[in-house]
């Protein structure tokens, strides 16, 4: 298993977010996690991250529980929903600096390339567009070699040309065996790629599955309405 | 004036007696190993107007008693020691003259002031290039008068008040100059006591425990030029009518009850180029009236000035205030003094009209300084921002302090 | 850590901020040496300076910078690092560029004036000891808030609070026991309230060297002997040390516990 989650409890104030949430993901597919607003999507990948500290339960990464760990984020990589990048320095410099606190091998030249960043590598990120910043920070997740990959919302800002470099980068790593973790609000990107959905609300899994067993257990044959019956019929998750 | 004529008479009674020695006085020389060993014999034999000789040794002599005109020279400082038993020199006669003794161990005592020299109502006397150690009081004038106390050294090693005495004292006493002395480590360096027109001038005075120079219910004296530096209180000037005072340096007195100079009771004196320079507080004033305070330094004071009780129609004017915590402290909230043409280091106004003086006028006093007159602890508070802000709100609208106290015409660069 | 700290520094160094306040004790330096010409009074007058404003800057600036780069920290979280060697090199790293913009900034104008020549060297020396440690703690302050703090204007609010406090309040509290309890021994008081106040500790430390007429003559027993000797100047050094480690362990402690 590559993450392996039981039964764990996340509580925000006095809001319940994760209500003993317990989750098995094996090797080499593309997991979407998707859910209403609200319904602990970013909670739960933020504590796969450890940047959340559960309450109660267990979460174990490629077999190794991450409690009070730090090192096994080497294993992962992750791309953040909002790139917000100190402003000060350059995109050179940053690459740089990732590399140099991750301090692992790292192939970002044919990533640059690939979204033809060359220009850009000597500006200010406080410079850059939106778009060009999550160009940046696809390069910063893709340009090492981790078992596990996290993305959470890659699509935003991207035009049609940098999405299709992505889909193929993403396709690239699945074939290389890794696991790949994508929240988005795009179902037609989800439905391209995903190979499971993960249904979380109101802070459990409500339904994990493939695409297809989605549209058999809801009786529809149109992945959005599909997603969309999920919260109306009765049925709870059932493991595949 | 006086001090002129003061002079040429001493001169000419030098002259005399230099003339009456050569045309009949005897000189006898005293050391250990001749004839005249002792110094208390050889008085007893001299005739009035005799020269005695000290030779270089020790003379372990007391209560050596001077009843006639004489001079007594040490030559190669002699050591007269008294071994702790009573007084050393005791001068009964008019025209006696001691000259380059090195006197040591006077004994303490609680019943009685012993001296190292006393001097008992006799006139015309001299003392001079004298050096006193381990003392208990060094040079005590007695009901005498025109005399003169020159260039002699007196250091003592006092450590409490109640057993140590005082390096050169005057007790009704008159017309006596002191001049050019080095006084440190005994109770009061110079203290005057219902002595008039006397003048010290050129004297240092410091370490000692109590005050540097001291005067009480003693009228008409100058002082000038002396120095006065970390004394435990500094000087004290209380019950005195008519003295000068200028030319002075007040220097490092430090300490709870620490004063540069404490005025008491002190009517119509003089207070002139003097410097007063970090010392706890500058001038402590109390109940005293019409003083001239003119062209003074003030320098790193804690306080430069503070005034207590009633002290009327006193005028400052072309004094230096430089970095002091506080400038003026007053305890009260009537002012019947005059602040004029000073400058003042903390002064924040302008100059327009180019004048040399400031547009606006300076208020000396903190609202802070009548906190810490109240609370003294409060001065651990001192530069903080609260404390900067309500002096600023009582400087714009005085509550507390005098609002008439205000130097109308601050100068706007420092007097040289 | 060093890692964080250097990219923080890097990134400090070249802000716009960083610059305002370098020229800004630039200038300050060279107004007052050049234009008083009297080195003593120059120290008496930075010192004001620095008890206010270094509190003041060191406190928004740690506020600023830790909400500005809340989403810079957030990708740090998610890369093999230690939580806490994230914090630390941030904090290090702002502490470190505002130590430096003062002491570059207060050191050039002083040392072109001749400093090394006048015997104002220690006072100056401490000086600048007393603003790094006051930048230190008052940026650590800051972080701890702001790591407790979500709501940035909150935060803010908070920051700006404490050195409020910290710089007036605290000494109208402690003016206003001093003046009710006159009545008693209060030597024992004051050296514990100033030890308890970093602004006011530094103050006085600075004081001794200065104004040490009006302190030591007038205070009781106890503040004299303390502070008069150099046992009191290497215990108030240690509080001032203390002071300096308190927010980096709450930091550290809250840093652990939190979620992002």
């Amino acid at each position: 298993m590559t993450i392996e989650i039981n039964n764990l409890y996340k509580k925000f104030g006095k809001n319940q977010v994760l209500k003993g949430v317990d989750l098995n993901i094996g090797k080499g597919h593309i997991y979407a996690v998707l859910g209403p607003n609200g319904s602990g999507k970013t909670t739960l990948i933020k504590s796969i991250l450890g940047m959340v500290i559960p309450d109660k339960g267990d979460i174990s990464i490629l077999e190794k529980s991450i409690k009070k760990d730090w090192r096994y984020r080497k294993q992962i990589n992750y791309l953040p929903q909002i790139a917000n990048f100190p402003p000060n320095i350059k995109v050179k410099e940053l690459l740089h600096m990732i590399k140099d606190l991750r301090n692992s091998p790292s192939e970002e030249e044919t990533l640059i390339a690939l979204f033809g960043l060359e220009p850009f590598l000597s500006k200010k990120l406080s410079t850059l567009s939106g778009g060009t910043k999550q160009k940046v920070n696809i390069v910063l997740t893709f340009m090492f070699d981790s078992p596990l990959i996290i993305l959470d919302e890659p699509t935003t800002g991207l035009d049609p040309k940098a999405l299709i470099c992505l889909k193929g980068l993403i396709l690239n790593e699945k074939a290389k065996g890794k696991t790949i973790l994508i929240t988005s609000h795009i179902m037609q990107f989800v439905e391209e790629m995903a190979d499971e959905v993960l249904y979380l609300l109101e802070g459990e899994i409500y339904f994990k599955g493939t695409i297809g067993q989605l549209m058999e257990q809801t009786g529809q044959h149109d992945f959005e309405h599909a997603i969309a019956a999920l919260t109306t019929t009765e049925s709870h998750a059932e493991n595949s | 004036m006086r001090t002129d004529t003061q002079h040429n008479a001493f001169m000419l009674v030098c002259i005399l007696l230099v003339l009456t020695q050569t045309v009949m006085a005897k000189t006898w020389t005293v050391c250990t190993s001749c004839e005249h060993s002792s110094i208390k014999g050889t008085i007893e034999r001299a005739e009035a107007h005799d020269t005695l000789l000290v030779q270089k040794g020790t003379y372990r002599e007391y209560e050596i008693l001077v009843d006639k005109p004489l001079y007594i020279k040490g030559i190669g400082y002699p050591i007269v020691d008294g071994e702790k038993k009573g007084e050393i020199f005791q001068v009964r006669s008019d025209h006696v003259t001691l000259d380059g003794l090195f006197i040591i161990n006077v004994g303490v005592s609680y019943t009685k002031d012993n001296a190292a020299i006393r001097v008992i109502q006799s006139k015309d006397f001299l003392i001079q290039n004298m050096v006193l150690e381990q003392l208990f009081f060094g040079i005590y004038l007695e009901k005498s008068s025109h005399g003169k106390v020159y260039h002699n050294r007196i250091i003592g090693e006092a450590v409490d008040e109640y057993n140590s005495g005082n390096g050169i004292q005057l007790w009704y006493s008159s017309d006596i100059e002191v001049r050019k002395n080095h006084v440190q480590g005994t109770r009061d360096g110079i203290y005057l006591e219902f002595s008039d027109q006397i003048t010290i001038t050129g004297n240092t005075s410091m370490d000692n425990l109590r005050y540097g120079l001291h005067f009480m219910f003693s009228n008409h004296d100058v002082y000038t030029h002396n120095t006065f530096e970390n004394n435990g209180a500094g000087v004290a000037v209380m019950f005195s009518k008519f003295i000068t005072m200028k030319n002075n340096t007040f220097r490092k007195n430090w300490g709870t009850a620490a004063y540069g100079m404490l005025l008491k009771e002190i009517n119509d004196a003089e207070i002139s180029n003097n410097t007063f320079e970090e010392n706890t507080i500058g001038i402590n004033i109390e109940g005293s009236n019409r003083i001239d305070y003119t062209d003074n330094d003030f320098i790193g004071n804690g306080w430069a000035i503070r005034v207590i009780g009633a002290c009327y129609t006193n005028t400052f004017k072309g004094n230096n205030f430089l970095y002091n915590s506080f400038d003026i402290s007053y305890n009260s909230k009537l002012n019947d003094n005059i602040f004029e043409s000073n400058y003042w280091s903390s002064y924040t106004g302008y100059d327009l009209d180019r004048n040399g003086i400031g547009d606006v006028p300076y208020r000396p006093v903190k609202l802070f300084s009548y906190v810490v007159n109240r609370t003294p602890e409060t001065i651990v508070l001192l530069r903080s921002l609260f404390m900067d802000i309500i002096d600023f709100s009582e400087r714009v609208s005085p509550v507390f302090t005098p609002d008439n106290l205000q130097d109308a015409q601050p100068l706007m660069k420092i007097r040289p | 850590m060093l890692k964080i700290l250097k990219y923080s520094f890097y990134d400090l160094i070249r802000s716009r901020w960083s610059y305002v306040y370098f020229l800004f004790y630039l200038t300050l330096g060279f107004v007052l040496l050049f234009l008083n010409n009297d080195v003593s009074k120059a120290v008496i007058t930075l010192m004001n300076v620095i008890i206010v404003l270094i509190p003041l800057i060191g406190t928004i600036f740690g506020v600023m910078y830790y909400y500005n780069s809340r989403e810079f920290t957030e990708l740090l979280l998610a890369q093999p690092i230690k939580r806490s060697s994230i914090f630390m090199g941030q904090y290090f790293g702002v502490a470190g560029s505002l130590t430096l913009s003062l002491v570059l900034g207060l050191g050039i104008p002083f040392v072109l004036y001749g400093l090394l020549r006048s015997n104002a060297i220690f006072d100056f020396s401490l000086l600048l000891v007393t603003g790094a440690f006051l930048t230190f703690i008052f940026v650590g302050l800051s972080f701890v808030i702001a790591i407790s703090n979500e709501n940035k204007i909150k935060g803010f609010g908070y920051a700006v609070l404490l050195w409020l406090f910290l710089a007036v309040v605290y000494d109208g509290l402690f003016l206003m026991s001093l003046i009710v309890f006159e009545e008693y021994p209060l030597d024992t008081f004051s050296l514990v309230a100033t030890m308890l106040n970093p602004i006011d500790l530094s103050r006085i430390l600075i004081l001794l060297k200065l104004d040490i007429s009006a302190l030591l003559g007038y205070t009781g027993a106890i503040f004299k002997k303390f502070f008069g000797t150099d046992l009191g100047f290497l215990v108030s050094m240690a509080v001032l040390f203390l002071w300096t480690v308190l927010p980096i362990l709450g930091l550290r402690h809250k840093a652990k516990r939190k979620d992002f």
